[in-house]
């Protein structure tokens, strides 16, 4: 991969997130959505919040991001306490928020060009230089709609590196795309991660992608949200994806599984309608990560393969 | 453009070449045809009622043969046609009155209504009367327009005009409220003022709208200008319709509708090439 000019370990803040609870609303009409909230996003690592479609995810981005204000508590960076958006925590977002009347190349050098840092040649050399880190050389004067869906997390993954944030906050950056491409794009990451060390934060909603990719992972319970538990991914880097049929692993997931388990059961236990379909889902991954379990002592031929794991469940 | 990026050399047709191939595709394909048969079928309807069974509902209204014999006579009957120069007077003097108005109403309306959705106070001044101003027909205009301004020519773009401002500005604001809020929080974070984000994602965000609503502004500029020629003109396509159903010259109002249908539909025309020239990034091209 090419060399840039983001030197690794640079301008890696910390970010750290005290009591914050959010609610929406007013007076009868509110909604608590965030509930005591604490968690750190230690420096040069990678961070993932695991939690359950809906349950808040990314209303914890738009805090962190400076986007909302917490009802209550402190959100910091490197001890200053943030009050609202800027560059040094940037965004992928979950929706593409690429700009869809500018090109790529326009799209990727916005930061720096708006906050005037960089400029003519430097600024389009900086540019082409990401782009072609990421493959999208070819494609910097096309806009947005010409490109494939993980095209457009590629380009919107070096609009933000581009800027050198302290922080990275990805929302479930790659919900959306096809598995083929699902893949591709966690290990495009883990490697661009690898090589800068930057702090980052990624949010999803699959365990098997959270789990691949980790440092440290923070699973999030619903209604409202808060810290369940924070696990430490003590797996080897560089992350391959064999990885994902190793006993500690598989360790790691069973105990999330879990705890994930314990949080549906409560969540249904109050009569929810779809209750059913849910446990069947998740009581499917229980036997699912049984099965190589039980075959690791004749090898190789139980190891559980990317695809065979991360989509059926879905 | 300020930075040079790198094309891809070869995959890049030149506009003419692409016009020229999207015009065979189009040639090649049935909609022509289509359309030419459905416009010859709505000739022959009216050949048909009116010239060939003169039927009860249709017998005081001129036929094609009648209108087309007119308009294509070196000498006409009521002396309008292709070969009199008052025939392009008309025509001329409405175009110009319609290009004022839609030129003012566009060049008012536009940063009106991105300063509405930009500003939400200026919004919560404005909105309100907007909304009491915009839905009074533009026949109930005329009194007060004949009394305001000083000659017919004023009163008469001025009712084209606000025909066509409130349709601007309305839209012009439903653009910038169309923007996802994911733009400007994208924007707000790598940093970009107010100022930027206004000229760097209001403005284009919100031109698709902006044109679809210039599109129906300059169709009620029309609308706005052939009432206000009915009623106070001297010169122009209504002038022209009202005068030749006083005088009984029938085949005139129908040469001069279907004028106002062709230019009216050429603007439009225009309106969309325009927009589509502004907004390459909407025209998906191959990649
Ligand atoms: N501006 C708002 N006003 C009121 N309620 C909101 C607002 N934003 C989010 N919510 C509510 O907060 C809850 C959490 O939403 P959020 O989008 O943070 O969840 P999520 O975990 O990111 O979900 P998803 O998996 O769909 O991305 C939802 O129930 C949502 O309805
Ligand atoms: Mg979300």
């Amino acid at each position: 991969m090419m060399k840039t000019t983001l030197t690794p370990g640079q301008r890696a803040g910390e970010m750290s997130m005290e009591n914050v609870c959010k609610t929406y609303g007013a007076d009868v009409l509110t909604k608590e959505v965030l509930k005591d909230c604490s968690f750190t996003l230690e420096k040069g690592r990678l961070t993932v919040l695991v939690g359950p479609s809906g349950c808040g995810k990314s209303t914890l981005i738009n805090v962190l991001a400076g986007y909302e204000k917490p009802t209550s508590g402190r959100v910091s960076l490197d001890g200053e306490p943030v009050t609202g958006p800027g560059p040094d925590r940037l965004v992928v977002f979950q929706e593409t928020a690429l700009f869809p009347w500018m090109t790529t190349f326009e799209n990727v050098s916005y930061g720096p060009r708006v906050r005037k840092e960089l400029s003519g040649r430097e600024l389009a050399d900086t540019t082409m230089q990401l782009l072609k880190m990421v493959g999208l050389e070819d494609f910097a004067g096309k806009y947005p709609s010409q490109l494939s869906g993980g095209m457009q997390r590629r380009a919107e993954l070096v609009r933000a590196m581009i800027n050198h944030p302290k922080v990275m906050l990805m929302d479930e950056p790659f919900r959306g795309l096809d598995a083929m491409t699902r893949s591709l794009m966690q290990e495009y990451y883990v490697r661009l991660f690898e090589e800068h060390r930057g702090t980052n934060l990624f949010v999803t909603s699959e365990l098997e992608e959270g789990i691949f990719l980790a440092d440290r992972l923070v699973i999030l319970t619903n209604h409202p949200c808060r810290v369940k538990k924070i696990m430490d991914v003590d797996l080897p880097r560089p992350r391959e994806f064999s990885v994902m049929g190793s006993p500690e692993y598989l360790d790691i997931k069973r105990e999330a599984l879990e705890l994930l388990h314990e949080e549906a059961m409560k969540s249904f236990a109050a009569g929810a309608v779809n209750a059913a379909d849910f446990l069947e889902a998740y009581s499917k991954m229980g036997e699912e990560q049984a099965r190589p379990k039980a075959g690791k002592d004749d090898g190789e031929g139980q190891r559980v393969t990317r695809t065979g794991s991360a989509y059926e469940n879905h | 453009m300020p930075f040079e990026t790198p094309d891809n050399p070869g995959t890049q047709l030149s506009s003419v070449a692409q016009t020229w191939t999207r015009m065979k595709h189009w040639l090649g394909s049935p909609s022509p045809y289509l359309n030419l048969l459905g416009l010859c079928g709505f000739v022959a309807v009216w050949y048909v009622t009116t010239e060939v069974f003169n039927l009860p509902l249709f017998n005081k209204l001129p036929g094609p043969k009648a209108t087309f014999t007119e308009w294509l006579s070196a000498d006409p009957l009521y002396g309008i046609s292709f070969y009199t120069m008052e025939y392009y007077q008309h025509i001329g003097i409405s175009t110009w009155r319609v290009f004022q108005a839609f030129m003012l109403a566009t060049a008012l309306g536009v940063p009106i209504g991105l300063f509405m959705g930009w500003k939400a106070t200026f919004k919560d001044y404005t909105f309100p009367l907007l909304e009491v101003l915009r839905p009074i027909p533009m026949l109930a205009w005329v009194p007060l327009s004949i009394l305001m301004w000083p000659g017919r020519e004023a009163s008469i773009i001025f009712l084209t005009f606000l025909g066509s401002f409130f349709a601007t500005v309305l839209n012009t604001l439903l653009g910038v409220e169309s923007i996802d809020e994911a733009y400007f929080r994208a924007a707000a974070s790598l940093g970009a003022s107010e100022k930027q984000i206004f000229y760097k994602v209001i403005v284009p965000g919100s031109l698709p709208f902006i044109f679809t609503g210039l599109q129906i502004s300059m169709g009620y500029a029309w609308f706005s200008l052939v009432a206000g020629e009915m009623l106070a003109g001297e010169f122009g396509l209504g002038y022209l319709i009202w005068n030749s159903y006083t005088l009984v010259q029938y085949p005139v109002i129908i040469i001069a509708m279907i004028t106002l249908g062709v230019i009216g539909s050429l603007s439009s025309l225009i309106i969309r090439l325009v927009g589509d020239k502004l907004m390459q990034w909407k025209v998906r091209e191959v990649a």
